[in-house]
């Protein structure tokens, strides 16, 4: 039954608000964890109210987008671009792998400095750092995905008279295609994961540097919302590319629980 | 129609060995292998699992380089894999992300020919390997058995001089896979190719077959090189029939002779889950 499915996904929503309600209105202290400082979800709202009447929501909205898609499309060619490559040729795994594996580990924030000295605007150094987030899920997914291509189908490609390119073309990349999904799927949420770091170097527009800003002015109901629509866009923008990727592949269908 | 042309397809093997693994694990898959195989001839390979069949066969397609000796077709040298001399594996290779019409068309695709004329190509194909209706379907929603029926008809469609097969019903059931042979000979009579059949089954050799090349247990060697004279068309009634029972006993005979060594399965493109020698032979 979908529509009851639909009903406990809802309340499972609706119990953790209340529990949120509760904790903050009574300023619940668990020890480990207090909520004395937490604002209560109508103060939430009513900041969120306050964010949209000031008529600066939009502007918020297209800066982040602008930042996290520039630096997403960059990290999708490169990422894709690159891990092809590495997937095919043992050379470039050899070659490329190696220094790559050593950058992936270090986090958004310990690159602020080296992006502000690196790049001429603080524009760029901000959809650089988008761009870090998303290029290793999106690059190891598709090493897999061109490692994971059965031998046996190229081969045969080869067989029925397919050139380099062609069986690029025609086997590589839709053999890797869902594994690239994947990875295309995650590195958007991750892209969105950097937005607030990224964001800190900001100077006015953002929803990161509304969190940022909100915090050092200890705006905290501010904090909530921005942290919400950072997980709202991360979300929506995540299901998108599922989507897509679901119109891109029609012979996948991934078996799963329902 | 240009169908019952000669379409070449001789074959000369001249003292061909295949080396297979790399460094210490090295071995000698087949070793100083003769034959001569006419045009249009329907020729299988009998030998015990592991033997090097399928290298031989993985050879001729192109996807492995023989160490010593020469392979040709119509007097030129085996260089890489060509549409001239198509390949059908045990498991089939279609491509999950194409239509089973446009599965059939891919070779007439990378040879240039534009779409429309393509797909009624393929349309055309399909209905000889009697699945006209299944066109549309992906390669995942057919049986076993069609999936080996569009692949023969994929590597058909380029008309090639060689139709090379790796015991392309090994994986089948038993009925299904006396219906296919049954296919596949109707098939060879209207499209005369040289074909080359893999397989470790004494009775779908000697009901295909015009000529059996028993290889030895590792490395392979021929032994023996019988020819069949059953008339055709065939039937399965000659399964039963007396010259069909001795043939089949002086195969069993050359078979047991081997020692009872089980190796493990050689495939056409080296050896099984062996990332490197693939990369090397791709």
């Amino acid at each position: 039954m979908p529509s009851l499915r639909w009903i406990s996904r809802f309340m499972s929503v609706l119990l953790c608000l209340l529990f949120w309600h509760l904790a903050a209105s009574h300023h619940w202290n668990l020890g480990l964890v207090t909520f004395a400082n937490v604002p209560t979800p109508l103060a939430v709202i009513e900041a969120a109210v306050n964010l949209l009447d000031s008529g600066r929501l939009m502007q918020h909205l297209s800066a982040s987008l602008g930042r996290v898609f520039a630096g997403y499309l960059a990290a999708v060619v490169m990422g894709v671009g690159l891990g092809v490559w590495i997937g095919r040729s043992r050379w470039a795994e050899d070659v490329l792998l190696p220094p790559l594996e050593v950058l992936r580990p270090i986090p958004a924030v310990a690159w602020i400095p080296l992006a502000i000295l690196m790049f001429p605007s603080s524009e760029l150094s901000m959809v650089f750092i988008t761009f870090t987030g998303a290029l290793f899920p999106i690059l190891l997914n598709t090493v897999h995905g061109v490692e994971g291509v059965d031998p046996r189908l190229i081969a045969s490609a080869r067989s029925l008279g397919a050139r380099k390119g062609s069986i690029l073309l025609e086997v590589i990349l839709p053999g890797a295609a869902p594994s690239i999904i994947t990875g295309l799927a995650i590195g958007m949420g991750t892209s969105w994961f950097c937005l607030v770091t990224a964001e800190m170097i900001s100077g006015q527009f953002g929803i990161g540097y509304y969190t940022w800003e909100s915090y050092t002015i200890q705006n905290y109901p501010d904090i909530v919302v921005g942290m919400l629509l950072i997980g709202l866009l991360g979300m929506g923008s995540s299901l998108l590319i599922k989507r897509l990727g679901l119109i891109l592949t029609p012979w996948h269908r991934p078996r799963g629980k329902a | 129609m240009k169908m019952n042309e000669s379409p070449g397809g001789r074959i000369g093997v001249r003292g061909v060995s295949i080396t297979l693994g790399e460094g210490q694990a090295a071995f000698e898959a087949v070793q100083g292998l003769d034959c001569q195989i006419e045009s249009g001839q329907f020729v299988c390979i009998l030998g015990p699992s592991g033997c090097g069949k399928s290298t031989v066969l993985g050879a001729l397609a192109g996807h492995l380089q023989p160490a010593a000796g020469s392979l040709q077709v119509d007097g030129a040298a085996v260089q890489g894999p060509s549409p001239q001399r198509g390949m059908v594996f045990q498991q089939h290779t279609l491509f999950p992300w194409r239509t089973v019409r446009e599965n059939v068309a891919f070779g007439l695709k990378m040879s240039g020919v534009g779409k429309a004329e393509r797909l009624a190509a393929a349309d055309e194909m399909l209905a000889l390997v009697g699945l006209e209706g299944f066109a549309g379907h992906w390669p995942h929603q057919l049986s076993g058995g069609m999936q080996q029926r569009v692949e023969i008809a994929r590597v058909l469609i380029n008309r090639p001089r060689l139709l090379l097969m790796d015991e392309p019903f090994g994986a089948l059931d038993a009925l299904t896979r006396m219906k296919m042979q049954e296919l596949l000979l109707d098939i060879w009579t209207r499209i005369r190719t040289t074909v080359v059949f893999v397989t470790h089954d004494i009775d779908e050799a000697l009901f295909l077959a015009d000529r059996i090349l028993v290889m030895s247990s590792r490395p392979g060697r021929f032994i023996e090189d019988l020819r069949l004279d059953f008339p055709r068309p065939r039937s399965t009634g000659l399964l039963t029939s007396a010259p069909f029972s001795r043939l089949k006993r002086h195969c069993l005979e050359l078979l047991h002779h081997e020692d009872g060594r089980q190796l493990p399965r050689l495939n056409p493109l080296g050896l099984p889950n062996d990332h490197d020698g693939l990369r090397l032979a791709l």
